[in-house]
């Protein structure tokens, strides 16, 4: 009987955090556990969870019994352990592809995601969670979120991805929280409406590793890689 | 080869990537500027590329280099929003000659608290971020921390013992003691 993978996920796919990890792992073939929190029942806040995710939150993420959190963080490290499978430039094979990857990976973490994240809560969240959505944080945050795919329109028409020509974690890392947005919400036209964007967003989104993700989100059970 | 930093004296981000120049021993000019690109991409590119010079500032090894990110992900995502509010409220704007908004301060102040919570337990188990050695995970801090520490919210960090031990550590080094040095003589 196969042993069972050494890398376990915790937290549920839907989770933007936690899809940011699995499209890693896809991406770079890495057999994996999913493994549920039950966070309806406040698994997430109890302290066995807190010893391996001290924030509360989801994803944690285990490997060969180094316990990692921050889906960013947690990202990097599965590419440079795994560095010889699967998409081998994934995060880049020299300093200056490196530093042109963690470039475009800053924007993300502190341009796209504030906004972005504010905007799938407000849009996509808030309804099933039956929370009154706020008009004026989705104003704000929509009107964040132009300036922002402004930057990337004109990035976008000098390459064909973010920190180059190939497809690295800084595009993937954009893929969470825009699935939300392009369906599903009238924010879609944020990024429908930059043809750059738009070119780019269609290209990242049909990578076989994105539509497993979306899959598993939809999919009510966890599943083994 | 010629290494150029552009930026503002008083802004974190520039101060973040003398530290780290420093800490390799790297010659470079700076040229005033407002700078606008990452400063932390930048620190991780010198970190990369000069990695057997001067200080190691990263780990090859992905096992150790994975807490390094974590805490250079939870130094970005956690510590720096409510650093860097409060680095405004009470370190910034008084050099700028403005007046401290005190409701921002009040809100922000338990924020890093209850995120310093989680740097007490972890600096409990290891004397850096990191693990046992200095890393980008430690270095990142130093801007906000400098101004912090001279400001009424230094009780937040003192009152937790290794947070504290970890403070006078990193804000001793002389690579960064230069670079406060710099900015104090502008």
């Amino acid at each position: 009987m196969a042993a069972p993978a050494p890398v376990k996920v915790y937290g549920p796919p839907l989770s933007t955090a936690v899809a940011r990890v699995l499209a890693t792992l896809l991406e770079k073939n890495v057999q994996f556990q999913l493994l549920p929190v039950n966070m309806a029942k406040g698994e997430h806040k109890k302290p066995e969870y807190l010893k391996i995710q001290p924030f509360g939150q989801v994803p944690a993420f285990e490997d060969e019994s180094i316990n990692l959190f921050e889906s960013r963080a947690i990202s990097k490290y599965v590419c440079d352990k795994y560095a010889n499978q699967g998409n081998k430039g994934l995060f880049g094979t020299n300093p200056l592809e490196k530093a042109s990857i963690d470039q475009w990976l800053e924007a993300e973490g502190q341009n796209f995601n504030p906004p972005s994240s504010v905007l799938v809560f407000q849009l996509a969240f808030a309804p099933r969670m039956k929370i009154k959505q706020d008009e004026n944080m989705i104003k704000l945050n929509e009107a964040k979120l132009a300036k922002v795919l402004d930057v990337y329109e004109r990035r976008l028409g000098e390459s064909r991805y973010l920190a180059g020509d190939e497809f690295t974690l800084a595009d993937l890392s954009h893929l969470p929280n825009s699935q939300y947005l392009v369906n599903g919400t009238n924010v879609a036209e944020l990024f429908t409406s930059r043809k750059n964007v738009e070119r780019w967003w269609d290209e990242i989104s049909s990578r076989e590793s994105w539509k497993e993700v979306v899959e598993m989100q939809r999919s009510p059970s966890p599943r083994n890689a | 080869m010629a290494i150029k930093v552009h930026g503002n004296w008083f802004a974190i981000a520039p101060m973040r990537v003398f530290s780290c120049l420093n800490e390799k021993g790297l010659d470079y000019e700076f040229v005033p500027l407002d700078l606008r690109a990452e400063s932390r991409a930048i620190t991780r590119y010198i970190a990369q590329a000069y990695s057997d010079k001067g200080t190691p500032l990263i780990s090859k090894d992905p096992k150790e280099m994975a807490f390094v990110f974590v805490w250079m992900e939870v130094e970005t995502q956690r510590y720096d929003p409510p650093a860097s509010k409060l680095t405004w409220e009470l370190g910034i704007k008084s050099i700028l000659g403005r007046s401290t908004d005190d409701a921002v301060v009040e809100e922000q102040e338990p924020e890093l608290a209850k995120v310093l919570d989680v740097y007490e337990v972890r600096l409990a188990q290891s004397k850096y971020l990191g693990g046992d050695s200095i890393s980008l995970a430690d270095l990142h801090h130093l801007p906000t921390l400098c101004y912090l520490m001279g400001s009424r919210v230094k009780t937040v960090f003192n009152s937790r013992p290794h947070v504290s031990a970890w403070c006078a550590y990193i804000l001793a080094r002389p690579a960064f003691k230069k670079v406060v040095a710099m900015r104090n003589n502008q």
